[in-house]
């Protein structure tokens, strides 16, 4: 009963978040590009319900604009690398042979990076943006999707149902997408939830570091980052777009940790 | 054993090149002219000729891969652009602060996980377990960006009772410890309550108590000790994370070592030095992952990888 409440409550908290970043445009009291030097950094007023930061600029309507950034990184970064995993994990696991062996090499090497470091070091070179940004997370991100289906692959591939679908002359292709990828939806479906909370934080690391969107784009990360040299004398700046971060991930663990409880049976 | 070792050190070998051939790689994925980048676009014509052949980007891309594996191998990781000092200097004087700072935190996560997670796995469904698996749900949805700045609201602006930033005593030391730790003992509590629960349940802990052994004995002689190789794993695992989460929690709390030392190198395009820190990052998380291997044999002698 507890869990059922827990997971409707973080899928409550998702709609919400998602909601006031998408409809930002609508929602948001103040452009979140506006600056107003003569109102810097103040802590609340009936204009500016989360205050403002060092430029005048409104805290909560970049709050919800930031949220764009997180949830389009983070979603973005799931769908490609669960189609780069799915393709490459299950081509590996039905053929085999020295597109197995070379495939699970490259993964070792990549998995033996620490993710966010290999993350890092690849936007540090490629530059800021958000594409780059994608596409460092996509690069760590398929190797977990590969592996998983590749697996699971290895262990269905002799099962009776595929057997007779071979035995009824249905193609490779068809028995890897009719056949086996359906079995794996429910593992894929825990491990993208939680790979969408992962994204999520290493976006904000890679904005916290100045690694990620540029400014003025507000993002959860770099308005962290911007907060802390004002710690002292306005801590709401780290307060709120901290909160939201805490809430979004917080929510997704605990979907995907229900998820994990319900579709496998393990806690 | 000796069998078990050589195939382990053999498959170590293509991981370490897979992973110093990345790196290798890195410098070369920079769009544009990498010098220019490196150097600015006010640079000379001269500069920019003299640093390309320093870094050896005048000569074909095999050639330099192979005196990159052969400079590696004698311990030579090239030198900085900013700082008269080579990157292996550099780096050396910087990994202690790290280490220190890494170890710190992995007391710090054992010191909160264990006692939380025992506790709770001796009452399970109680409050304490329901805290615990609340604590641990919460450490992992913290990122340290947040955790570190906000402890040093609570900590250090309101309490006065540790400074902000920089390295010294071990007031220093408890909050980057603490913001760099939290997340490992939030992993650990979860699963080493888990490993508990199970091993609880096993033959050998109802005949300790069967014979009348005290109910302490029987945790720690029994239930925690074996118990504890899953927590290994875990344990050896977020050491190589607690390396690279060093990047940001070093930067929020100015800890001079090599996570920071990186980010600064990344922020002044010091790309030889940014090349040098993640090969060292991530060699250690290679090898520590290997001595984990190691280690499971000699906590527990039942596991033969086949040889």
């Amino acid at each position: 009963m507890a869990t059922k409440v827990w997971f409707y409550a973080g899928i409550a908290v998702l709609i919400l978040l998602a909601a006031s970043s998408v409809l930002a445009p609508l929602l948001a009291p103040h452009d979140p590009l506006l600056q107003s030097l003569d109102q810097d950094l103040l802590a609340y007023s009936s204009d500016h319900p989360l205050g403002t930061d060092k430029l005048g600029r409104d805290i909560l309507s970049r709050t919800m604009y930031g949220g764009q950034i997180s949830l389009l990184t983070g979603i973005a970064t799931v769908l490609i690398s669960l189609a780069i995993g799915i393709t490459a994990g299950s081509l590996s696991g039905y053929f085999g042979g020295w597109f197995d062996l070379l495939l699970m090499r490259l993964v070792d090497i990549l998995m033996a990076f620490p993710g966010i470091l290999l993350a890092i070091a690849i936007t540090a070179v490629l530059g800021p943006g958000l594409n780059h940004v994608i596409l460092a997370l996509c690069l760590i991100g398929w190797t977990g999707y590969a592996r998983l289906v590749r697996g699971e692959i290895l262990s269905l591939r002799e099962r009776e149902f595929v057997q007779a679908a071979r035995g009824l002359g249905a193609p490779p292709w068809r028995i890897i997408t009719r056949h086996l990828i359906p079995n794996l939806l429910p593992p894929l479906l825990i491990q993208a939830t939680f790979g969408l909370a992962a994204a999520i934080v290493a976006e904000g690391s890679l904005s916290f570091l100045g690694l990620g969107v540029e400014p003025p784009t507000p993002s959860w990360g770099s308005m962290l980052n911007d907060g802390r040299q004002f710690l002292l004398v306005a801590p709401h700046l780290t307060t709120y777009p901290g909160l939201a971060l805490m809430f979004t991930v917080l929510a997704l663990n605990i979907v995907g940790d229900t998820l994990q409880e319900r579709l496998t049976g393990r806690k | 054993m000796k069998q078990f070792l050589l195939r382990r050190l053999l498959l170590l070998v293509p991981t370490l090149l897979g992973a110093v051939s990345l790196v290798f790689v890195l410098i070369h994925l920079i769009p544009g002219d990498p010098v220019e980048v490196m150097l600015g676009e006010t640079a000379t014509a001269a500069d920019k000729e003299a640093l390309r052949q320093s870094l050896g980007f005048d000569r074909p891309l095999a050639t330099q891969y192979r005196s990159f594996l052969v400079n590696l191998a004698a311990g030579d990781l090239g030198r900085s652009l900013y700082e008269p000092a080579s990157v292996v200097q550099i780096i050396r004087a910087r990994l202690p602060a790290t280490l220190q700072l890494a170890l710190c935190a992995m007391i710090a996560a054992t010191l909160i996980s264990f006692p939380l997670a025992t506790m709770a796995a001796i009452r399970p469904g109680g409050w304490i377990d329901r805290s615990a698996l609340t604590f641990s749900l919460l450490g992992l949805s913290l990122p340290n960006f947040w955790l570190g700045p906000l402890l040093m609201i609570v900590f250090s602006i309101h309490l006065g009772w540790t400074p902000v930033s920089g390295r010294g005593g071990l007031t220093h030391l408890f909050l980057p410890a603490v913001t760099l730790g939290l997340g490992m003992a939030a992993i650990l509590v979860r699963i080493l309550r888990a490993s508990l629960l199970q091993v609880i349940h096993q033959d050998y802990v109802q005949t300790a108590r069967a014979k009348g052994l005290q109910e302490s004995r029987v945790w720690l002689k029994h239930v925690l000790r074996n118990a504890m190789l899953s927590v290994i794993t875990i344990m050896s695992l977020q050491f190589g994370g607690l390396l690279a989460g060093s990047l940001i929690t070093e930067t929020i709390f100015s800890w001079p070592g090599i996570g920071r030392l990186t980010v600064q190198a990344i922020q002044t395009r010091d790309y030889p030095l940014v090349q040098g820190c993640v090969l060292v990052i991530a060699t250690s998380y290679v090898l520590v992952n290997f001595i984990t291997d190691l280690l499971y044999k000699l906590v527990d002698p039942r596991i033969s990888y086949g040889d």
